[in-house]
């Protein structure tokens, strides 16, 4: 199966894709994620804007209508936007996940942290070894 | 260890389906489609399921209605040529090997299907306990077995079948030749809709299954096939019946006959008598609470104290309630907590959420 792994992103092991967006890194899951989850039906995302989080830590959670799935923080830093599109229509994270299947927004508090993450050659040979 | 592929294992390949491994065997959760498209293509038109994982053998001889009623907990044995009988496989202390469909052919001979998981486990309770009474082929690794369920689906085989089943009714079988294809066919399911299902030699299954495509039928994953099972309530092996609880408690009574002797008959009758302490019941979460109850979380009441203390049943099964909203579950909890409209309290991965008992099916078809 084909999956879209855009070149403009950088990645994480655990299939999510960053973007920066100003000072602030815009984070989703990537289409494998998503492909592999099947139908999504419900988002909580539980950080809220202006929290701050640590690498690692829980935002939030993913249902599909097999699995459930926790969110983890890439980095650490403060959150600076939650999508509220997602409550009502968490399929999007099924039909664009790259685009308006976006998460949180989260302005990183080290910056070293962002070196850590895929590129996307390193990600396409991740995915491969799945 | 490689996992076992049905003979329709290329052709979900071909529809892009997404492939898991589903006891051993190399399934199709879902096809590109998405399993909520399918699950309402099923109630809305008709759907197609490769169900070929699923076991199946022969009991026959002069004297097999005396071993089929040894081992079924409903009416089987008795039953007229022709019927399908849902029934479970107690354990003699009433608790479930497996349930099943047996399809009475004659006094001499019956067919039977069984779930995928436990094809071995039965066979083996079947040899154990029939007592040299009837002699058991097995024949599931030669046979395929594809679901057509959904409102257009009798009409669809039926059409293929050159009008051949118009007069088989719920619950029971004939032999058919349906797109050129010998089959065994049956007027039931596992979705809550009306349908066939269709068992034939392993080599003649892609063809049936490229002319029921090719007639408008919706290739469908299990994925949506256990959220429609579950929508209609139909309990699945597991999940909600195992060795630890009867068919009493799982609310299959109307598959009990306890004026007849079968293994488990008498511990069921003792049970009745003493009346059951817990029973499996459906439950219903409101939308706004934003919260699936899945297999394996805690039922609770927080008035009973704190950790394990609080713990009164377990959610068997659980998912979005695709046609109904929400989202929906079986859990066996006290019989104090079963009635309808009694509220629980699930503890869903650390979050009190609040159920609802419903009683009968979530989804009913008109």
């Amino acid at each position: 199966m084909s999956t879209s792994i855009p070149t403009d992103l950088r990645y994480t092991d655990d299939h999510e894709w960053l973007r920066a967006a100003g000072t602030s890194w815009r984070v989703g899951i990537t289409q494998f994620a998503a492909d592999q989850l099947g139908d999504i039906t419900l988002v909580d995302l539980t950080a809220k804007v202006g929290d701050l989080v640590a690498k690692g830590k829980q935002f939030g959670t993913v249902e599909s209508v097999k699995s459930v799935s926790e969110l983890y923080a890439p980095v650490s830093g403060k959150i600076t936007a939650v999508n509220p599109s997602l409550k009502d229509a968490p399929e999007l994270i099924n039909s664009e996940p790259f685009a308006g299947g976006w998460m949180i927004e989260i302005e990183p508090t080290d910056k070293a942290e962002l070196d850590g993450l895929l590129s996307p050659d390193a990600y396409t040979k991740h995915v491969a070894a799945q | 260890m490689e996992r076992k592929r049905t003979p329709l294992w290329e052709l979900h390949k071909q529809h892009g389906a997404r492939l898991i491994d589903f006891g051993g065997w190399d399934m199709p959760v879902a096809y590109p489609t998405g399993t909520i498209k399918e699950h309402k293509a099923v109630r809305e038109s008709v759907g197609l399921f490769d169900v070929s994982h699923m076991g199946e053998a022969y009991l026959r001889g002069p004297r097999v209605r005396e071993a089929v009623e040894q081992l079924t907990s409903n009416a089987v044995a008795s039953a007229a040529p022709g019927k399908a009988v849902y029934t479970l496989l107690c354990r003699p202390s009433g608790g479930v090997v497996d349930d099943c469909i047996f399809y009475k052919r004659s006094d001499t001979e019956f067919f039977v299907i069984v779930n995928a998981s436990n094809t071995a486990k039965d066979l083996e309770w079947f040899r154990e306990h029939t007592h040299s009474l009837c002699d058991i082929e097995d024949v599931s690794d030669a046979t395929a077995l594809i679901a057509v369920q959904g409102p257009k689906a009798v009409a669809l085989v039926d059409r293929l079948a050159g009008g051949a089943l118009t007069g088989l009714t719920s619950f029971t079988f004939a032999d058919a030749t349906v797109a050129g294809v010998a089959c065994v066919a049956a007027r039931t399911g596992y979705t809550g809709e009306d349908g066939f299902e269709l068992a034939c030699g392993n080599a003649d299954a892609p063809r049936l299954w490229t002319a029921l495509v090719e007639a408008g039928g919706l290739p469908i994953g299990l994925g949506a096939r256990d959220t429609l099972r579950l929508e209609s309530k139909l309990p699945l092996y597991g999940n909600d019946l195992d060795d630890d609880h009867t068919p009493l408690e799982a609310g299959l009574g109307w598959a009990v006959k306890l004026d007849r002797e079968f293994i488990g008959a008498q511990a069921l009758r003792d049970q009745k008598q003493r009346g059951l302490t817990r029973q499996l019941v459906g439950f219903k979460i409101a939308e706004e609470a934003r919260a699936i109850a899945r297999h394996g979380y805690a039922v609770v009441d927080r008035s009973l104290g704190t950790g394990e203390a609080a713990v009164i049943g377990t959610v068997t099964s659980g998912g979005p309630g695709i046609s109904v909203g929400g989202a929906i579950g079986l859990a066996y909890v006290p019989v104090a907590h079963a009635k309808a409209g009694s509220q629980l309290t699930i503890d869903c991965r650390g979050k009190d959420i609040p159920a609802t008992v419903v009683s009968g099916k979530f989804y009913k078809r008109t």
